[in-house]
């Protein structure tokens, strides 16, 4: 029930959206409307953890061997939580921000939101990418309606794209299902399917390439920094804080045990495109001087590691990812805001127009601090927990010879990490104050509220991340086993 | 019909009078498939109503309906005869009955005749038109050589089995000499040419966009699909039996097809030329179901019918209605007509082949009916390719109507706004449970 809730809370609220008139009472029923899923995501954790509240199965399509089974597994949960609590701080965090037409903005945030649930939730291929199709159609009008000057454009390279990449993992799909025993689209019948390495070895690359456009990994990201600068910063908030994370999930519940041997034989393959991307995207954020291009770039070099860090295939690395993937998305949404703000209120996201902005708005000065430290993965933070877990995932790998090798190239990017990311601090807080930021006013309550929500998160996670090492234990042993070559070999 | 037009002078009548009688005939058709028949006509084994043969009438005839509730009163524009274009078009139906069920090569025949001369005719209706003119001579000459070929097709699997009964046909011919197999090709290269399949594709565009843009509807929509039906009928029955020969043939046109409707259309300037080669490449796509022909296959072509006329005809009621046919022509529509605009977007998607629409499950019926063969797989792989192409052109009419500025004026009756949210909303409910329309095949 739970599961099902999740998904029909931001559809049918998004929809009604559609007919609101008024601004503010529409802002309303979006923060609302997001309270209330994040409120089911938590009794979901909390009081309803019984599987038979989590999962849900009924008939859809007969005859065709799918049904709509939602389910939510330690992974589901972490994401979910993730876009439960994402939306509420986004809404709140824009709350003085004014959009055209803000019905139609918010009814198709909330689609967004109910698309990006349903890719987390999905236990059946197709279910799994009706969802996945289904979240990038609202994402599309968000950002070709009310972006950047180049919107239009940009927009729709990205759609190009992505939907390339999943047309091609639709074939892929319909191959695994014609391969499976009992003609069915259930991701127990995917594990089980029958499927001889040569056509794995094909097969693997329909479902990468998918994958690798949305997380983006190398070379696949070209569409990534236009996208998210010329999108309005709430859907990038989304996009690079949620969205992202479907090409992560995707690897690790629908390639990685679906085709274990491709995976195993093609692992090192992609973990050399993840490494020469994070090098890359790290060297170019360090030379951006627009806040929203910067990190992107660091969003990239950030995801490339979760990339590695998967086809090492191991426990704590499998731990380390889930768990990144909601530190980097609460991170990452905290960096949004702070974009947001200044770019309000300066007109600008240049790094060389800003500076001193830390003696007329120190509030601001210490979120961003603290939340450019956790960016940079400093102990204490969040995202120290997650790296940390992923670090020795790969080093402790055996599935690779180069293991060593890629750690150490990886670590690197941390040092890089700490380069850009205290250069924009320095930039935009230190310095002298110049005309543009001598009248720089300090951040209001909502925004105080959401990224005081953020930073007692990047702290939690950072000092007791016990609860999400725990929701994340099965799960991560489960998919181990599935996609374990050695085992598999044997047989 | 024939008569209406002599009778009653007044044009809501005549509309009304087509649309009852159409609805009747549905329903009848509907009955018929539920096992309740009212005459019983001696056809002389000479067609064959099946569930597939009734389903696909059915298909047909509840398209006609949408198409003559959304742009009947759009015919007034293009000239005098307006009861006539009616009669036409029942003759058409007429035609489209008779390829959807025939038994007999000669029906087949007949059938493709019916469909074609009246087409003919509704192609040159706007007689002041210079263009619409050219369209029907183009379309008449070229029509006209097709048939020939078909003729001669038919006179030669006459010559090497001695009948015209398919099922018997099939018997004689399963051991191929060269009779039969160049019957064989040169019936494919007629139907081909009726299918607008590359490369005998080239009158399309020109006859699509000349021809009144209410009849272009009609033709591009309802006539290709039922054509498909009798297309896929002749080589599962007749030739079924030496696939192996012809499967390279279809996948050759298939791609050929795809390659040329999507790259061309992305070149377009005008909407309707546009979906003239759009057309072209839903085609293609729908040959992927000859080339299979399995189950699947058969009830992806069905399904295929069903979305790809319901969201075009949807496509042109609207083009119809504004004054300039180029995609600068749509831009600030949704501001304008945001209900309007919000439909279209529906019929775009669906015939884009995104999730949630029939037009999405008919393009996954079609490959996976080619996966399920167990070959062809760079053919799969090039048809969504080529689906990602046609992305651009559908999504250019989407960018113009939301994303760009403009006037874009469309005169609409409360009754035309409110057809087209339930054409949309029947498209989206085919896309969810697409078992609706495929159950009859069965039950």
């Amino acid at each position: 029930m739970i599961a099902v809730l999740l998904i029909l809370i931001p559809l049918l609220t998004g929809l009604a959206a559609f007919f609101f008139r008024n601004e503010k009472a529409v802002r309303s029923w979006a923060l609302f409307s997001s309270l209330a899923t994040l409120a089911v995501s938590l009794l979901g954790l909390t009081v309803f953890k019984d599987a038979k509240y989590l999962f849900h199965e009924c008939e859809w399509m007969q005859g065709l061997g799918s049904s709509f089974a939602v389910g939510l597994d330690g992974m589901g949960q972490v994401l979910c939580l993730l876009t439960a609590v994402a939306y509420p701080i986004i809404f709140l965090s824009t709350w003085n921000s004014s959009y055209k037409r803000a019905h139609n903005f918010f009814a198709l945030m909330l689609l967004t939101q109910a698309g990006l649930m349903g890719v987390f939730l999905a236990m059946d291929a197709l279910l799994f990418y009706f969802f996945w199709e289904l979240a990038l159609i609202p994402v599309y009008f968000l950002c070709s309606q009310w972006g950047g000057e180049r919107r239009i454009q940009v927009t729709f390279k990205f759609f190009v794209y992505t939907f390339l990449g999943s047309v091609l993992m639709l074939i892929g799909i319909l191959y695994v299902y014609s391969h499976t025993a009992d003609q069915s689209f259930a991701i127990s019948s995917f594990y089980k399917a029958d499927l001889p390495y040569n056509s794995q070895s094909w097969l693997f690359w329909l479902f990468f390439i998918a994958f690798a456009i949305k997380m983006p990994i190398f070379p696949f990201h070209t569409w990534q920094p236009d996208t998210y600068e010329q999108s309005p910063t709430a859907t990038t908030m989304v996009l690079s804080g949620i969205m992202v994370k479907m090409g992560v999930l995707g690897l690790l519940r629908w390639l990685l045990p679906v085709l274990p041997i491709a995976s195993y034989s093609y692992g090192d393959t992609v973990s050399r495109l993840a490494i020469i991307g994070m090098i890359y995207a790290s060297l170019i954020a360090i030379r951006q001087d627009d806040m929203k291009r910067l990190i992107a770039y660091s969003s990239i070099a950030h995801i490339g590691l979760m990339c590695l860090t998967i086809f090492s295939e191991n426990k704590i690395g499998f731990q380390g990812v889930m768990i990144q993937m909601f530190n980097h998305g609460v991170n990452i949404i905290g960096l949004w805001i702070m974009v947001e703000l200044i770019e309000r209120q300066f007109g600008t996201r240049k790094l060389s127009e800003l500076g001193g902005l830390a003696q007329k708005a120190p509030t601001m000065a210490i979120f961003f601090v603290i939340i450019a430290l956790a960016n940079i993965a400093l102990p204490l933070t969040n995202a120290f927990v997650g790296e940390f877990l992923m670090f020795t995932g790969v080093f402790t790998s055996t599935v690779t010879k180069y293991n060593i090798l890629f750690t150490v190239l990886a670590a690197t990017c941390i040092i890089f990490a700490a380069v850009y990311t205290l250069n924009m601090v320095r930039k935009i807080f230190y310095g002298e104050a110049n005309a543009l930021t001598a009248n720089a006013k300090d951040i209001s309550l909502n925004e105080k509220l959401a990224l005081g929500v953020i930073v007692i998160l990047i702290c939690w996670m950072g000092v007791y991340p016990k609860p999400m090492l725990d929701l994340t234990n099965d799960i991560s042993d489960s998919i181990l086993k599935i996609s374990d070559v050695h085992h598999l070999l044997k047989k | 019909m024939m008569f209406s037009s002599v009778l009653l002078k007044q044009k809501s009548a005549v509309r009304g009078i087509a649309i009852t009688g159409l609805a009747v005939l549905l329903l009848v058709n509907i009955l018929e498939s539920r096992g309740i028949s009212f005459f019983k006509i001696d056809v002389s084994g000479m067609m064959h109503f099946d569930r597939f043969a009734l389903l696909s009438i059915s298909i047909a005839l509840f398209a006609t309906l949408v198409f003559f509730i959304l742009s009947a009163k759009d015919m007034e524009k293009i000239g005098a005869d307006y009861g006539e274009y009616f009669a036409l078009i029942f003759f058409i139906t007429c035609g489209i009955i008779l390829v959807a069920s025939f038994k007999s090569l000669l029906i087949l025949f007949l059938g493709i005749e019916i469909i074609s001369i009246p087409l003919y005719i509704l192609t040159g209706a706007d007689k002041r038109n210079l263009k619409s003119n050219e369209a029907s001579l183009k379309y008449f000459l070229m029509g006209a050589f097709s048939t020939g070929l078909m003729l001669m097709g038919i006179a030669l699997l006459y010559g090497a089995s001695g009948t015209f009964d398919v099922e018997r046909m099939r018997e004689m011919i399963a051991a191929p000499g060269v009779l039969s197999v160049a019957g064989m090709l040169l019936l494919l290269f007629s139907m081909s040419f009726k299918v607008s399949a590359a490369p005998f594709h080239f009158w399309t565009p020109d006859v699509y966009d000349g021809a009144p843009t209410a009849f272009t509807s009609f033709m591009a929509t309802i006539v290709k699909a039922a054509v498909f039906i009798g297309f896929i009928r002749l080589f599962d029955e007749t030739f079924g039996i030496s696939q192996e020969k012809w499967q390279i043939w279809f996948a050759v046109i298939a791609a050929a097809t795809l390659f040329i409707g999507n790259i061309t259309a992305v070149f377009q300037q005008s909407v309707k030329r546009m979906l003239a080669y759009s057309s072209i490449s839903q085609a293609g796509f729908m040959l992927l179901s000859l080339y299979a022909m399995n189950v699947s296959a058969k009830e992806g072509i069905l399904l295929y019918a069903a979305a790809y006329s319901l969201a075009t005809i949807g496509i042109f009621a609207v083009l119809n209605k504004l004054n300039d046919y180029t995609f600068e022509g749509f831009n600030g529509l949704a501001r304008q007509q945001p209900v309007i605009a919000a439909a279209m977007v529906i019929f775009l998607l669906s015939l884009a082949g995104i999730p949630l629409t029939a037009g999405f499950l008919a393009k996954f019926f079609m490959l996976k009916a080619v996966i399920a063969t167990g070959s062809g797989l760079w053919l799969v792989i090039f048809a969504v390719v080529m689906a990602a192409v046609s992305v651009y052109y559908y999504f250019r009419v989407i960018q113009a109507m939301y994303f760009k500025e403009g006037n874009a004026t469309i005169a609409a009756s409360g009754g035309f706004k409110w057809s087209l949210v339930g054409l949309a909303a029947l498209i989206i409910l085919l896309g969810i449970f697409p078992n609706l329309l495929i159950y009859w095949l069965y039950f």
